[in-house]
């Protein structure tokens, strides 16, 4: 699984048409990891949630006390680690100045 | 009026289909083979008849009273189909000697689609699905499937045997599903009609009108099921949609000499406005629901492709579809397509560094996307790349485009 991890971007709002170049970077990015016949599922997290503490204290949003936030994941079929590295190359949330989180998912035998 | 050469063969292969149907429905499933011999019997008897006299005036109903006479005259004579069939007839008319065999339109319809779903049961091999199909449904003959699938005779007649043996053991039935069922049952019918359109459009025989027939055949039967209220669903009208697009171009893509006019060297001039037009139709009502299905995605790449546009903005919205579709489902012809679409949208260089990690290394048509993409960048590159792509070709067909493109390079 792959994570996308970026800093919140203070007041950005951008216009329909950079919204769709955005788009557009992601899935030309996604369709080459499908065209390897290695993409399973993805999913592009929203900016709405909420927070739930042990004490059950909600707050809003995902990013009152943290610097990053998971901006979305995919996960992918690769044969080991450095494949899923090689897959993460141009990722468009490099471009963005955050980062990519690979991480293997265990399969737990019951 | 002499026997019409072209009429007759036509008119056997669309009745048999509607006769076997309704025969079947009256004898079950599991006596499908006894409606197909009285079929053949009334064709063999038309065919001498109608030479001797000349086709009567309604070949139709003569055809339909011919069956119906046979089909009483086995029911009397034949102590087979006494203890066969006789029991599973509604009992009024399996005693009464006036059988009631219903040929009015709505019977034939409600048949077929029967027949339909019966043949494209799960439970068979999708292979034998649309063999079955080719024979039962549309009517082809053996000799006819065989050359399609570059088979012989006894090879399908083994295959559709033992594809007809599995249907009596699961207790096949002629009915439509039930309600709860019809979605997963839906989808092993349209499958088998994509792929029977697919046999005829990319098919490697030579034989081109039987080629655009299984065509023809496939557009009928998803059009039935359109017409058919329970299954005009949004998945069926893309299905449609996706084979108007294709079968416009029919004409455009073969040369007089049947062989292959890729997209970019085709005159557009011939691609059927007719048939564009009925496929944005069908487009538009697939457009409701929430599901995206691999048919709407490849109905709207289709459609792309019959738009004359600006190339990038063509090439950018046909390469976000195939990023879409293979996700939804991968296949390496996806994948190269939209490899393609990526060096036409962006550039062949870019291209290239995404085709070498398909490593589609046993697919021609890999070897020839790699050749392509190098054109401009390293023609002899993409010379080797050609080479190695005729030595993976599987067809003359194949093997003919190919050469057409190693030629080019070399001259």
């Amino acid at each position: 699984m792959m994570i996308f991890r970026m800093a919140p971007l203070q007041d950005f709002q951008p216009t329909p048409e950079q919204m769709q170049e955005s788009i557009k970077q992601w899935q030309d990015w996604i369709g080459g990891i499908a065209a390897q016949d290695k993409f399973v599922s993805t999913n592009q997290l929203s900016f709405n949630g909420k927070i739930l503490k042990p004490d059950g204290v909600i707050t809003d949003g995902p990013y009152a006390e943290v610097k990053e936030i998971v901006g979305g994941y995919i996960i992918v079929k690769a044969d080991d680690l450095d494949d899923a590295m090689t897959l993460a190359e141009n990722c468009p949330v490099l471009f963005f100045g955050g980062h990519v989180e690979v991480r293997e998912i265990m399969v737990l035998n019951p | 009026m002499q026997p019409n050469q072209e009429l007759i063969p036509h008119l056997f292969r669309n009745e048999f289909s509607k006769i076997v149907a309704v025969l079947t429905q009256l004898f079950g499933l599991e006596n499908m083979e006894i409606a197909e011999d009285i079929v053949s019997d009334t064709f063999l008897l038309a065919a001498e008849t109608w030479g001797k006299k000349g086709v009567p005036e309604n070949p139709t109903a003569w055809l339909y009273t011919v069956a119906k006479n046979k089909t009483k005259d086995l029911l009397k004579r034949n102590q087979l189909f006494h203890k066969k069939i006789a029991p599973k007839l509604v009992p009024a008319q399996a005693e009464s000697a006036e059988l009631e065999i219903d040929l009015t339109e709505k019977n034939i319809t409600d048949s077929q689609l029967q027949m339909m779903f019966a043949l494209c049961h799960p439970c068979i091999p999708t292979e034998a699905q649309v063999g079955l199909s080719l024979r039962i449904l549309c009517g082809f003959g053996i000799d006819e499937i065989a050359e399609a699938f570059l088979s012989n005779k006894e090879t399908i007649n083994k295959r559709l045997f033992r594809a007809k043996e599995k249907l009596r053991i699961e207790g096949i039935k002629m009915e439509f599903p039930a309600e709860a069922e019809i979605e997963k049952r839906l989808a092993a019918v349209l499958t088998t009609l994509y792929l029977l359109f697919n046999e005829g459009y990319y098919s490697s025989t030579q034989n081109l009108s039987l080629r655009k027939d299984f065509c023809i055949e496939s557009m009928r039967l998803t059009l039935m099921l359109i017409e058919h209220k329970p299954t005009n669903q949004p998945l069926v009208n893309a299905l449609l949609s996706l084979m108007c697009f294709h079968a416009s171009r029919f004409d455009a893509r073969l040369n007089s000499h049947g062989e292959i006019v890729l997209y970019e060297d085709q005159d557009t001039s011939l691609w059927d406005a007719e048939l564009i037009k009925r496929g944005e139709y069908y487009l538009y009502k697939a457009a409701v629901g929430n599901e995206l299905s691999k048919y709407h995605i490849e109905a709207a790449i289709a459609y792309w492709h019959t738009q004359k546009i600006n190339e990038s903005e063509k090439w950018n919205n046909i390469l976000q579809l195939y990023n879409k579709l293979l996700q939804v489902e991968y296949s390496p012809i996806a994948a190269l397509n939209r490899t393609y679409a990526l060096a036409k949208a962006q550039s062949p260089s870019i291209a290239i560094k995404e085709a070498e990690k398909l490593k589609l290394i046993n697919n021609h048509l890999y070897f020839s996307l790699l050749g392509e993409l190098h054109l401009d960048i390293d023609p002899s590159k993409a010379l080797e790349y050609f080479q190695l792509a005729l030595s993976k070709a599987k067809n003359d067909n194949d093997r003919q485009v190919i050469q057409a493109k190693i030629d080019k390079l070399t001259c």
